[in-house]
């Protein structure tokens, strides 16, 4: 059955083609195959690929009221599609051209306010009529149809094979005995992969040269300054009022841990404030000046409510007395909001006389305690 | 191929013909056929994960559309855009673009706000996806692969969404950035090196942005994809899972064909999710950047919430007491560290490890192919409600500032709530859910053995009166239904065993005979009765659960209830 090529440069070999891939072409000749109608081939196929058809519940009879009912209601909503799509392209493109401009402008109520939602309304109706005029089909006209696919285990036989494949391979190439290539193996696929994970030490910084994490841009006679860049004196702001201030160095406003609350007490809370401990001269008057930067997540805490002394961080909820040091009294911070000592300078404004005492912002591994 | 090419049944139509054409080269006739016939079950359910993947489409094709406006740097630059309120204001290029391309790009914020619409659907229908998964046992063997890789898509979306909303650098997103600059602080012992290697230094740098949207526009999507293409390549190559019902094994899957059934129901439910995105992402403003201002950190707006699917992390967070650790020699471990890393670590470590849990401790190491109802795995379903009463106290915890607002609850006893619930709604929920379960397993064995209630009631002889029962299938001597429980829903209603019949068609008028519904119904009857012989025993999977051969039957599959609950001969 088999010829052996024997043309110049062959090595041997069959050289007429093998059976045909896959199907069973064998059992059934072409002239089978096409003596066949096309549900019996579609069936047979199916057998083939171990899919059996149970039960087909034809759909609507053609020319039946039901048919052409369905028909209908599939047409519309392909229509209806295919209206908002076209409707869609022609307010995209028709904006700015002979429809008014799609820009919105502030305070502006006319089309350009509708541009956006008309854009999404058109789309989406595109889409579901599409959808929906899809499934109408699939239910309404297609004939519904009950199958049953097999479902098989593995083949004991492909897997014994298949490792009898795998394991002469392996045999093969004799790895087991020479213990030098595995050896030598292993060494090189450990320097290979550390060589390809090298390059990531790019990203590996010392966070402690410096002690960036336990310093602000605040120091001795830094001037507070306001958002604006302006000063402040002592009778710039009210009992009871709250001010962020910011170091003034350049760009000091974009400072990631320099943000400061300087509050000026009531009288009466200055009666009741309790200073922590060690940091009793760290105001000036009624003054105190704080971090603004939780110590539980790095928020800014922002919230003040004068009439509770309590400062409360809207990311999680903590909340800090400022009579009391700016201790957290609820919530999950654990730590007072570090406090900066403040004088004023010959000229009457607030500068501070040092950097934080200690760490602003969230708990780390390696954080000083005072 | 020349001697197919003259065979009889050669193709005529040009179509044909170029179809030769093509199998000729690349003989794809047979798989395509095998692709064709592939038979998928039909239920509900089963589309949750499909709407995932059309959202995860909708995905792709948005944020490749967002890439060519965007630009990740943080660059200061004055704003000088068409949206005057921020005109003139010091912001990064990366703001700047968000707003150019809201605002200056057409038809870019209907873009935008469906790229964020579609990545909190895909978010959401993963996560109902895999509990429809979990509570019918859909995870156990062979199928625990395809559930790891479910969880890490899970896990992988949320870094996903959290790396793309942090992006545009605006208030909003910034302070979610500061918060998680904070989280990685926390990590005991390598955190300050972990935040300088992810962030190039102290935060904020000129880095982050950058490094998030390589993140977010390739690496994780990269990952993404490559599991959802394996993910899917799994699920051919196991076939889908069934609920028990007549004529469904654990060999078979009983179904509509792919072509051209299922693939029309497929479109359909894709073009529908396009739809509702499209018009949610048009009609429903969502996190409207300009709104929030750039970022600043010395600002913050109240009610600062995430995404929804990064909400429960937040919620701990705040609930979470303050247990700063102090260890000697100045060293601490933050108490931020226990709710936003050893939490989530705890929570996704349980889920990844649930089906061998399961495994080790049912001891039930077979395959399963037949889903399981809720009702039948109790245990199952009660840790489930109980894992999901949790998270959801941790989700409202996440908005709790809003709700105290809202419905003005003091915001401290909204987190006294919150600690409390965490730890006793969960039990409440376990007892609550097994007693119910419970209860409807045997509100499932009283129908089978007594009928359904009819609703008639009749007057004996001696003057008793009794409600008549239909029973489901033959009965002993004692009138009692002798069918056995299968794990397949059991009618409880009348009309769920052709009580009635179905009504005539028609809106205003019937269009159609009702003579032709009652031949079409004795039809559907005599359809299944030929597959009759086929059948064999269903059950719910545990051998204790279910030996004896049962009918349990969809009513509307299973026949009229004079021949339905006809006990089956078990194949072979």
């Amino acid at each position: 059955m088999t010829t052996h090529d024997t043309r110049p440069g062959s090595t041997g070999g069959a050289d007429t083609p093998g059976p045909l891939h896959g199907g069973p072409d064998d059992d059934y000749t072409p002239e089978q195959l096409a003596a066949l109608p096309r549900e019996e081939l579609d069936r047979l196929g199916a057998r083939y690929d171990g899919v059996e058809i149970l039960h087909v519940e034809p759909g609507p009879e053609p020319g039946s009221p039901l048919e052409k009912r369905a028909v209908r209601q599939v047409g519309l909503y392909f229509g209806l599609a295919g209206l908002s799509a076209f409707a869609f392209v022609v307010v995209y493109a028709g904006a700015g051209w002979f429809l008014p401009d799609w820009q919105w402008e502030l305070g502006s109520s006319s089309f350009s306010v509708l541009y956006t939602p008309l854009l999404g309304l058109l789309m989406g109706l595109a889409f579901t009529f599409f959808g929906v005029g899809l499934v109408l089909y699939t239910k309404k006209l297609l004939p519904h149809e009950t199958a049953a696919q097999d479902k098989h285990d593995g083949s004991h036989f492909d897997r014994v094979t298949t490792g009898a494949t795998l394991v002469g391979g392996l045999h093969n190439s004799g790895l087991k005995r020479r213990k030098l290539i595995t050896g030598s193996l292993a060494f090189m696929g450990g320097g290979l992969g550390l060589m390809l994970l090298a390059p990531l030490g790019g990203l590996i910084k010392d966070p402690n040269e410096g002690d960036p994490l336990g310093t602000t841009e605040w120091a001795e006679g830094v001037r507070l300054v306001r958002d604006d860049g302006t000063p402040i004196r002592p009778g710039d702001q009210e009992p009871g009022s709250l001010e962020t201030v910011f170091p003034a160095v350049p760009e000091g406003n974009r400072l990631s841990d320099a943000a400061t609350m300087l509050i000026r007490l009531r009288p009466a809370q200055l009666e009741q404030a309790v200073p922590r401990s060690g940091q009793e001269g760290f105001g000036y008057g009624d003054y105190v000046a704080y971090s603004k930067i939780c110590t539980h997540a790095g928020c800014p805490v922002s919230l003040y409510e004068q009439e509770t002394s309590r400062i409360l961080c809207p990311c999680h909820q903590s909340q800090f007395d400022v009579t009391q040091g700016a201790k957290p009294v609820f919530g999950p911070a654990t730590r007072s909001l570090p406090q900066l000592p403040i004088t004023v300078d010959d000229e009457g404004f607030f500068v501070a006389r040092s950097d934080y005492i200690e760490a602003v912002g969230p708990t780390y591994w390696n954080r000083e305690r005072i | 191929m020349a001697r197919t090419a003259t065979a009889p049944g050669a193709p005529t139509t040009a179509l044909g013909k170029a179809a030769l054409e093509v199998d000729d080269r690349l003989i794809v006739a047979g798989p395509l056929r095998r692709t064709l016939n592939k038979v998928f079950p039909d239920h509900w359910s089963f589309l949750l994960g499909e709407i995932a993947l059309y959202s995860f489409i909708i995905l792709l094709l948005t944020g490749t559309y967002l890439t060519f406006f965007f630009q990740a740097s943080m660059t200061e630059v004055v704003y000088d855009g068409s949206y005057a309120p921020l005109r003139g204001i010091d912001m990064s290029i990366a703001y700047a673009s968000t707003l150019d391309l809201s605002f200056d790009v057409r038809g870019g914020l209907l873009i935008r706000q469906m790229h964020h619409w579609a990545a909190l659907l895909f978010m959401a229908s993963i996560v109902v996806h895999m509990l429809r998964i979990f509570f019918t046992g859909a995870f156990r063997r062979p199928r625990e692969t395809n559930w790891l890789i479910g969880v890490a898509l899970l896990i992988l979306g949320i870094f996903e969404g959290f790396a793309g909303y942090s992006m545009p650098d605006d208030l909003l997103s910034g302070t979610g950035l500061r918060i998680m600059s904070a989280i990685i602080l926390s990590i005991p012992v390598i955190g300050t090196w972990a935040h300088w290697a992810v962030f190039g230094g102290d935060y904020v740098g000129e880095l982050i942005v950058g490094r998030l949207y390589i993140a977010h526009v390739l690496i994780i999507p990269a990952i993404l994809l490559g599991l959802i293409a394996l993910h899917m390549l799994i699920l051919v190559k196991q076939k889908h899972t069934q609920f028990p019902g007549p004529g469904r094994t654990e060999h078979n899957v009983i179904g509509n064909r792919l072509f051209p059934t299922f693939a029309g129901k497929a479109t359909g439910l894709m073009m529908v999710v396009f739809g509702v995105v499209a018009a949610l992402g048009g009609l429903v403003q969502i996190n409207p950047v300009w709104l929030w201002g750039p970022y600043n950190p010395a600002q913050v707006s109240s009610a600062s919430q995430p995404d929804w699917y990064v909400m429960f992390l937040d919620g701990s967070t705040r609930l979470f007491p303050a247990w700063d650790i102090y260890l000697p020699g100045n060293y601490n471990i933050p108490a931020l560290f226990w709710p936003t890393v050893v939490l989530p670590g705890i929570i996704f470590t349980l889920l990844l490890a649930y089906p061998m849990l399961e495994r080790k401790l049912t001891g039930d190491t077979a395959s399963h192919h037949l889903l399981q109802r809720p009702r039948d795995v109790p245990v199952r379903t009660s840790l489930g409600m109980m894992a999901i009463s949790f998270y959801v106290v941790l989700l409202l915890s996440g908005a709790n500032d809003v709700i105290a607002d809202k419905f003005d609850i003091s915001l401290n006893a909204m987190t006294w709530i919150g600690r409390i619930g965490l730890l006793i709604v969960p039990p409440i929920a376990y007892v609550l859910t097994y007693r119910i379960c419970l209860g409807l397993q045997q509100h499932d064995r009283e129908v089978l053995e007594h009928g359904i209630e009819t609703g008639v009631i009749r007057r004996l002889p001696h003057g008793e009166f009794i409600e008549v029962h239909q029973p489901l299938g033959p009965v002993d001597e004692h009138g009692h239904g002798q069918l056995a429980y299968g794990g397949a829903p059991v009618p409880k209603k009348m009309n769920q065993v052709g009580g009635a019949r179905r009504a005539i068609r028609g809106f205003f008028s019937p269009i159609e005979e009702p003579t032709a519904v009652e031949l079409e119904q004795r039809g559907e009857d005599r359809g299944l009765a030929t597959a009759e012989p086929q059948r064999e025993l269903t059950t719910s999977g545990r051998p204790a659960e279910g030996g004896r051969p049962s009918e349990g039957g969809r009513p509307s599959e299973g026949g009229r209830p004079s021949e339905g609950g006809r006990p089956q001969e078990p194949r072979d």
